[in-house]
Formats: structure tokens, sequence, C-alpha cells
């Protein structure tokens, strides 16, 4: 089995997996970070959305060994272990951005993504054309576009993170 | 006593408290749970919609590395595995029982849709189990499918027990007087509906981990369940599992559920069989294209109504004729949707004098058909609203004026289908609806729309539902095979904090938000010293689960039993306390006071002694704080409120887009508003899903062409405009809080009125579910040619 080795959520992993192993099962199954999730197999439902090298990727669609030598950003590491939420959870939490939250993780990450792109000033019709990947069952998506232009906001001065 | 208006009471937009494990990631939902020796299972499913199984070779597949087992339909009958079975017994109208189909967990002779489980791979992992499942050799025997209900009752016999696969040929009401009414009747609108059928796709597929403790001769399934108590309750006493108490379900978070997770389903059987087999923990986690063929769908009725009316568009009768699709096998709650929880809401929010409904349930050949999201009463709120606004174009009444004429006004109202209407106010969600939505700006946003080449149209839809279901003894009367009450226990911890045990399960309603509200108004405690405990059948004694709308209306109402019993046993304690009588003692804002003095104990002093017991001896009173109080219903709660969409259809290209959406409705107390309002705009979006977009599509082979999400149309962010969403209220007289429910309403509401607004919009009522751009367009174009010709 071929060695894998990448930074996620800013420490150094290594590991020997099978070829055809999948970015999101390495996260969930070897690292146990369980926060990503599965929720469709066809790369349209977006609960797998992490930063690979800053760029959102949908993890159920990349492999492992395509990830070798990256680093990874996943839900986890969005905001330090004992500080405060990132913005973008934050702002999820107050404008009641999620119900099962099954969806959440790859939601804020994929918001996050969305202003690196293109901004702090995010208006209603950006927020859902750019939606267009992430599948939400719950929310009829009022609220989280909601909580993308306040969290766009609130991320004003922060800094990318790893 | 209660402190109204408190920052963390009932009525305030507090902050979910489970968010945070949420958007950090740490939720903990039943794949991320990983069992010590955990195996993987990988289904083998009929890819033929109905085949005779000859033959099931599994030798190469157990050949394979990493294989543990390979288990055939013929294994679990010989170990004695029961079937699956239908809770809700349903008679026809000749007196004989619903005639359901021996449902094995896997089958053994005969395959009766695609996706039909014919075996399991059970590997180290999932990429083993997966590969050997490839190798599993089913010889079949291909037999004639049916897909379409429509032609069920004429098709080749899928089931010994169900000649022209007909499962019952159910009535409600009157017919000779339904009749008379449409005879002598001024005018009868009539209309031919198909309410398609949906796919619940919930973002969290199913999974199920199955663990036999062979120490203990015990199991325990992890499962994404909404009702785990009786979940254990059909594997034990009907699969014959395990007894009930050496079986122990857990549904830890769950990622949505929409009625598709209500169900008892093969695949946890299978688990915790296989498991024992093993003797290992088996896990089986769903994929998305599996989801489509293994989750139960929803709706799929064809229908023909007939709306008389009178004078003054008086209605004066209804008559509905419906054959529902059940699919192959008859799943946990499904002979109840078309029947009581469809045929009851047909009234309406209107004085309807006479109703008669006819309903044959069939069996096809397609995936189990169940409950989702409003189950029966969405179905039941397009018949009722498309008939009632066609009726208002064909009369050339104001659709918001005949509705009108037509209101309930006065409560309670007994209904000519068993329903007894409680507390409403239509009008007043009408014109505080009229109002929100700017209903006297539409003929100038037409005209603008006009300009522009769009075709602007309007929509209402005055929708009632039956939430709460219901009391014991009536669903009983009516065919049901468990009671529909709900529990709870409070434990007060020494020093004061609280943990509610509660029968629900959340799975995205915010229950440890809502309940934890409940407490901390009732005992004036910091709503962050409440927990709610849900989920677990070894902490939780007994439960009905969430669905229906049930949980604020029914399982909130079991807190306060409780609770009520909890301040009375406090009061003992502060009595004894405060060397006082115990009728002295007062309870408000999280202290006792002894009435009339300023001899006080605050809540935490209370729990303690409660405890510690050292003012009062054993003979004087039982030490703890710990109470716990079934509740049953005296009735349903009736939601209702009125939802106008309003839609822009490009006619060239035949796109339709909702350009506003005000909803207005009933829930009676509201306890959070701001989870009220996103239970109503994901019901909205669903209902819109339903009316625009979605829609499961069988081929006449009994393939599911519709199955994935590149081929089944999710809604997405881009559909939706900002809805607009208000309440009105007039309290529920039937449970202690005045709740009525919301979980459902958007999604019962939303259908009829897209469809009014589309048809409003285009001028032709002939217009099926979902109105793609290609349906709208291809009915512009019949419209205008009908229209040429007629010329």
């Amino acid at each position: 089995m071929p060695a894998v080795s990448m930074t996620v959520n800013g420490k150094a992993v290594t590991a020997d997996v099978d070829p055809r192993t999948l970015l999101v099962q390495f996260l969930r199954e070897h690292l146990r970070l369980t926060g990503t999730h599965v929720g469709c197999d066809t790369s349209q439902c977006g609960a797998c959305v992490v930063h690979l090298n800053g760029i959102a990727v949908k993890s159920c669609t990349t492999l492992a060994l395509q990830a070798d030598g990256g680093s990874v950003l996943t839900i986890e590491g969005l905001a330090a272990p004992d500080g405060p939420l990132h913005p973008m959870q934050e702002a999820f939490r107050e404008h009641h951005g999620l119900q099962c939250g099954y969806c959440t993780p790859g939601m804020v990450m994929t918001a996050v993504d969305m202003v690196y792109r293109l901004g702090n000033e995010l208006d209603e019709h950006t927020i859902r054309q750019e939606l267009d990947g992430n599948l939400c069952r719950c929310t009829g998506y009022h609220n989280i576009v909601k909580a993308i232009a306040a969290g766009a906001k609130a991320m004003k001065g922060t800094s990318k993170a790893a | 006593m209660t402190t109204p208006g408190s920052a963390t009471g009932i009525g305030a937009a507090v902050r979910r408290k489970e968010d945070f494990r949420f958007v950090t990631g740490k939720g903990q939902y039943t794949d991320d749970i990983s069992r010590p020796g955990e195996t993987r299972a990988m289904f083998v499913r009929s890819p033929h919609a109905h085949a005779r199984i000859k033959r099931v070779d599994v030798k190469a597949a157990a050949a394979m590395p990493g294989v543990l087992a390979v288990l055939t339909g013929a294994e679990l009958a010989a170990d004695k595995i029961g079937n699956l079975i239908c809770g809700w017994l349903i008679h026809s109208k000749d007196g004989s029982p619903m005639k359901m189909a021996p449902h094995p967990a896997i089958a053994a002779s005969k395959a009766c849709y695609v996706g039909d489980p014919v075996a399991v791979v059970v590997g180290e992992t999932l990429s083993q189990a997966r590969d050997a499942a490839e190798k599993v050799t089913v010889d079949y025997e291909v037999l004639p499918a049916v897909t379409d209900p429509g032609k069920a009752q004429s098709a080749a016999q899928i089931h010994e027990v169900a000649p022209k696969n007909t499962i019952y040929q159910w009535h409600l009401g009157d017919a000779k007087a339904a009749d008379a009414a449409i005879k002598s009747a001024k005018h009868v609108t009539r209309l031919d509906i198909v309410n398609n059928r949906l796919v619940p796709n919930a973002m969290e597929p199913r999974v199920a981990i199955g663990e036999y403790d062979r120490g203990n001769d015990g199991f325990t399934l992890w499962n994404t369940t909404q009702n785990p108590h009786v979940a254990r309750l059909v594997i034990s006493a009907f699969v014959g599992m395990a007894p009930e108490h050496k079986l122990r379900v857990i549904a830890p978070d769950v990622g949505g559920g929409f009625g598709s997770k209500i169900f008892i389903y093969p695949e946890e059987v299978v688990c915790l069989w296989a498991s024992k087999k093993v003797g290992r923990p088996v896990k089986w986690t769903c994929d998305r294209s599996e989801a489509f063929l293994a989750d139960a769908h929803g709706r799929d009725h064809v229908t023909h109504a007939e709306m008389a009316f009178g004078d003054d568009g008086k209605i004066v009768g209804l008559k509905v004729k419906t054959i529902a699709n059940l699919g192959a096998y008859m799943s946990t709650f499904s002979s109840s949707i078309p029947t009581y929880l469809y045929a009851t809401l047909l009234s309406g929010q209107y004085d309807i004098p006479t109703i008669y409904c006819e309903v044959d349930a069939v069996y096809t050949n397609t995936v189990p058909v169940d409950a989702y999201r409003g189950a029966g009463r969405p179905e039941a709120t397009f018949v009722v609203e498309r008939l009632v606004e066609v009726g208002a174009r064909e009369l050339g009444i104001d659709p918001g004026d005949l509705r009108k004429r037509n209101f309930i006004k006065s409560f309670p109202h007994q209904t000519p289908v068993i329903m007894t209407y409680d507390a409403g106010d239509y009008q007043a969600s009408l014109k505080k609806a009229l109002e929100l939505g700017d209903v006297k700006g539409f003929g100038k946003r037409k005209r603008e729309s006009a300009r522009a080449g769009k075709l602007r149209g309007i929509g209402y839809s005055t929708y009632i539902e039956a939430c709460g279901i219901a009391p014991s003894q009536a669903v009983g009367s009516l065919g049901a095979g468990v009671g529909l009450w709900e529990s709870a226990e409070v434990r007060v911890n020494p020093t004061g904090s609280v943990e509610v045990l509660t029968g629900c399960h959340s799975h995205g309603q915010g229950h440890e938000t809502t309940f934890a509200q409940l407490v901390s108004e009732r005992l004036g405690v910091p709503i962050d010293t409440v927990s709610i405990v849900h989920g677990d059948t070894d902490k939780v004694q007994f439960g009905m689960g969430t669905y229906g709308s049930r949980s604020g209306a029914v399982g909130m109402s079991a807190i306060v039993k409780a609770l009520d019993k909890v301040e009375a046993k406090a009061k003992k304690v502060a009595a004894f306390m405060l060397e006082a009588a115990e009728g002295d003692i007062e309870f408000k804002d999280g202290k006792f006071t002894v009435a009339g003095t300023d001899k006080s104990a605050a809540w935490g002093e209370v729990t303690l002694n409660a405890y510690v017991a050292h003012k009062f001896t054993g003979a004087q009173l039982e030490p703890g704080l710990k109470e716990g109080a079934f509740y049953d219903p005296t009735n349903f709660t009736f939601p209702a409120g009125c939802h106008i969409c309003e839609v822009e259809v490009d006619p060239d290209t035949g796109r339709t887009e909702i350009v506003g959406w005000t909803a207005v409705d009933d829930f009676g107390t509201v306890v959070n508003p701001m989870i009220v309002e996103g239970q109503v705009h994901g019901g909205v979006a669903q209902g819109v899903g339903q009316a625009l977009l979605e829609g499961a599509v069988y081929d006449t082979d009994g393939q599911l062409v519709s199955g994935s999400f590149m081929d089944y149309s999710m809604p997405k962010a881009e559909n939706f405009p900002m809805l607009k969403v208000g309440t009105t209220m007039t309290r529920c007289p039937g449970n202690p809080l005045g709740i009525k429910g919301c979980g459902e309403a958007g999604a019962i509401a939303a259908p009829a009125a897209v469809i009014n607004a589309i048809t409003d919009a285009i001028g032709t009522e002939d217009l099926a579910m979902p109105a793609t751009a290609q349906a709208v367009w291809a009915a512009v174009r019949k419209a205008a040619k009908m229209q040429r010709a007629a010329e």
C-alpha cells in the first residue's frame, strides 16, 4: 500500500493507504475526523467540503493520494481548539443556519471559501448561486443565506487559515 | 409558577444549545461511531423489479479476501428471524382486513422491487465487502412488473395474499349524500390529480451498527432512527431478534428524518442478526444511490375529485377517489397514510356538509411508500386547495373571497370525516397573509412582469393539518397498533441542575433548546443547567419518537406533567426546611417562599435538601427529586394557515421562478420563534421541491430512473426568494401549553400554492407536478393551441 503524507489542521500525518482511499475516508476513518460528512456519491451535496491548499474541494471526489504533500483544513481545524468560534461558525449559530447539522460543516467550509474568493460583501444572489454545490434538506437555505452574508462581514480582517 | 417572557423561557428566540457541536464538527452521527472489531456490511440487491430467485451462489464471494460471511434469505428464515410488519390495521369497506404480504429482511424466493435485498456480505473492510458482493451470483427468473398505481390492479399479481395487487379498498364518509350533493349542485369542479412520488433524502444517509454481546446474550443497535423505542419493540416482538430487555437501541445525532427514519428497515435487522453470526459488530452505511432504492418513498397518489358548489359559491359536497401506491411491501405505518392521515383532512378549513372518500391501496414493484413530511395531509391539502382555486376561477369568484365564504367560523367544529377541529381563526391568517404578501399590489407587479415578457401568477393555499397524533384510544379504534402518548422523566440533581429524559427524538428540531426553555421557565433555572436526554432505550424507559409534529404538543406536555410533580415534591421539601405548612409554600422564579413572610429558600437549597434529607424523616417524605409522567393527548391538534406564492413564468422556456412567498401560520403557542420560522422555511422548501422539481420516476420495467442526485432534482438555494413568515395565534385547548405543532405545515401548504400560482400565470389547469420548465412550457403551448382551435 502506498504511503501518503499531508498536513491536516496544522498537524503532519502519514499513513499507508489502499490507493482507492478517498480523502474523506482518510479523514474520517484513518484520522477519526468525523466532522466532514458524506451525503451523496455523485459529488452534488457538498457535505464533504474541506479546504485543500486553501481551496474548497469535495473530499468525496478527491483521492487521499491526490492530497499527498498538501495541506488540508477541515471543520475541526477552522477555529483554534480552545478559542472562540470562527466568525462563519458563529454566524451559522446566530442566524439559525442549521437544523440537523449534517450539511453544516460542508456549508461552513464552502462559505469561508466563498469569502476568500469573493470578499466580505456577499449579496443574496451571489450566495445562492455559489451554494449550487451544497444541499440542505432542513433549512430551505433561508437562514444559511443570512448566516453567510453576516459571517462574510464578520470575517473582515481575519487571515486565511492554514 | 411561570414567568412568561423570561429571556430563556417560552416564546424567546433562544439560540440553540446543540449548535456548538454541529458547527465545530463534533456532532456524533451514527456513521461517526466506530465499534472495536467492527466489520462492514454490503447488501446485494435485486436489479430486477419482479423476479423469482432461483439460486443464490455465494461460493465465489465467500472465498474473497476479508470476507467473514455471505448470508442469504434462506439462512435468515432458517434462523427464524421474523418478517417486518405494518403496524396499522386498516379494514376494507367489506370488512376484510388489509392484505399484508410477508416482508422478509432478505428476500428468499422472490424479489419484488429493484433494490430488494437478496444477500448480504460481511467483510473486514467496506472495500472488501463491496468487492465480494459483486461476486455473488443470483439466478433470476424475471417476471412482469408494474410501477404505476393506476395500472396495478390489472397487472401481474405480486403477492399471493393480494389478488389484483389490492391491499385494501377503504372508504370514509357518506357516499349517497355526496352523490346527491353533486347531482343537485349549481356547479361541480372536477380534477384528475397525480400526487407525485418523492424521495425524502435526509442529508444523512441511513446507518445501522448491530453488536451482539455474547456475555450478556444481548444486542445493541446504533441506528439513524426517529423512534428508537418503537424500533426496539418491533425488532423484539415481531422480528424476534431478542427480548426487549436484551436489545438496546441508540439513536445518536440523526441528520434529518422527514418521516423516512420512522420505519423499521431490513438493514438494521440484518446487521443485528449478522453480528451474532460473525461474533463481531456489523456496520452498514447507506450510499446515496443505495438510499434511493432502500429508503421508503412518499406520496404517489392518483386521484379523481369532484367538489360541488351551491349558491354564492358555497361548497355543498366533496367526493374523492384515490389509488395509493404502497410499493412492494407494506412499510411500518404505510397503511395509515392514505387513509386516516389523508381522508380525515379533506374538509380543509371549510364547512362542507358532506364528504365521501374511497381509497384503494395497491402493491407495485417499487420501493415501499410510507410517511414523508406531512404524510397524507399534503395530498389532502393539494386535492382541496386545487379544487377550491379552480372552482373559484370557474365560478368567476376571487379565490380569497371564495375561501372566506366557506371558512369554518365557530369551534369546536365536527367535520363529516371524523375530525373535531378544536380552535382556529382562518379569516385572521388569510387576512394577515394578504397584507404581508401585499396582494393589493399584485396587479401592478403583474403588469411589470408582462412588460418584461413574463407571466406572473399568484396562488393561495389555506391548509389545515392534524398533528400531535393523537389520543391513544382514538387511534387504537382506527387500527393503530401502538398508543401515541409520550413520556418524560425529570431528574433534578442535588446541585439543582436538571436532566429531562424524553421519548421524543430530535433530528434537527432543536429539542435540546426548546424543551430546556420550558424547564428554565417553569423552574426558574438558567437554561444552561438543563440538559435533554433522548435517543437511548437504556436511558429513556419508553417513548414514541418524533414524527407528525408531535414533540411540542405531546412530548412537551409530558414534561409539563412531570414538572408539576417535581414542583409539588419540591414544595414539600421546602415546607420542612422553612418549617411551614406545605400549602403556604409559593414557588416563583426559582424561589420557594412562605406566603406572606420573607422566609424563603432558593431552588438549589431545596434540591440539595431533597437529597441530603436532613430536614425530614423517611416516614415523612421520600428523599430525592425525580418524577416521571406519561401524557396522552385529548385530541389531535389542528395547525392551519395561509400560504401565498407568487411566480414569474417565462413563456418561451417554461422556467418558473418563485418571486414571492408569504406564510402565515397558526401554530398555537410558539416556544421558540426562531426555530419555528426555520421549520416553516424547511417545510416550504420541501413543498416547493415537490411542486417544481422532485419526482421519483420509474420506467416500465421498474428501474428507478431518478436514482441519484444527478437525476433527482433536489431544491437548491437558487430556487427560493427570501420567505416572508408570520404567525397568528389561537391557543390549542387540548394541551397544557397550547401548542399545535409546526414541523410539517410548509410541506403541506406549499405544493397547492405553487401550482395555483403557475396555473394562474399560464391560464390553464392542465399541469402536473413537478412543474418543470419542460412541463410548464408544454402546458403553455397546449393551452395556446387549444385557444387557437377554439377561435
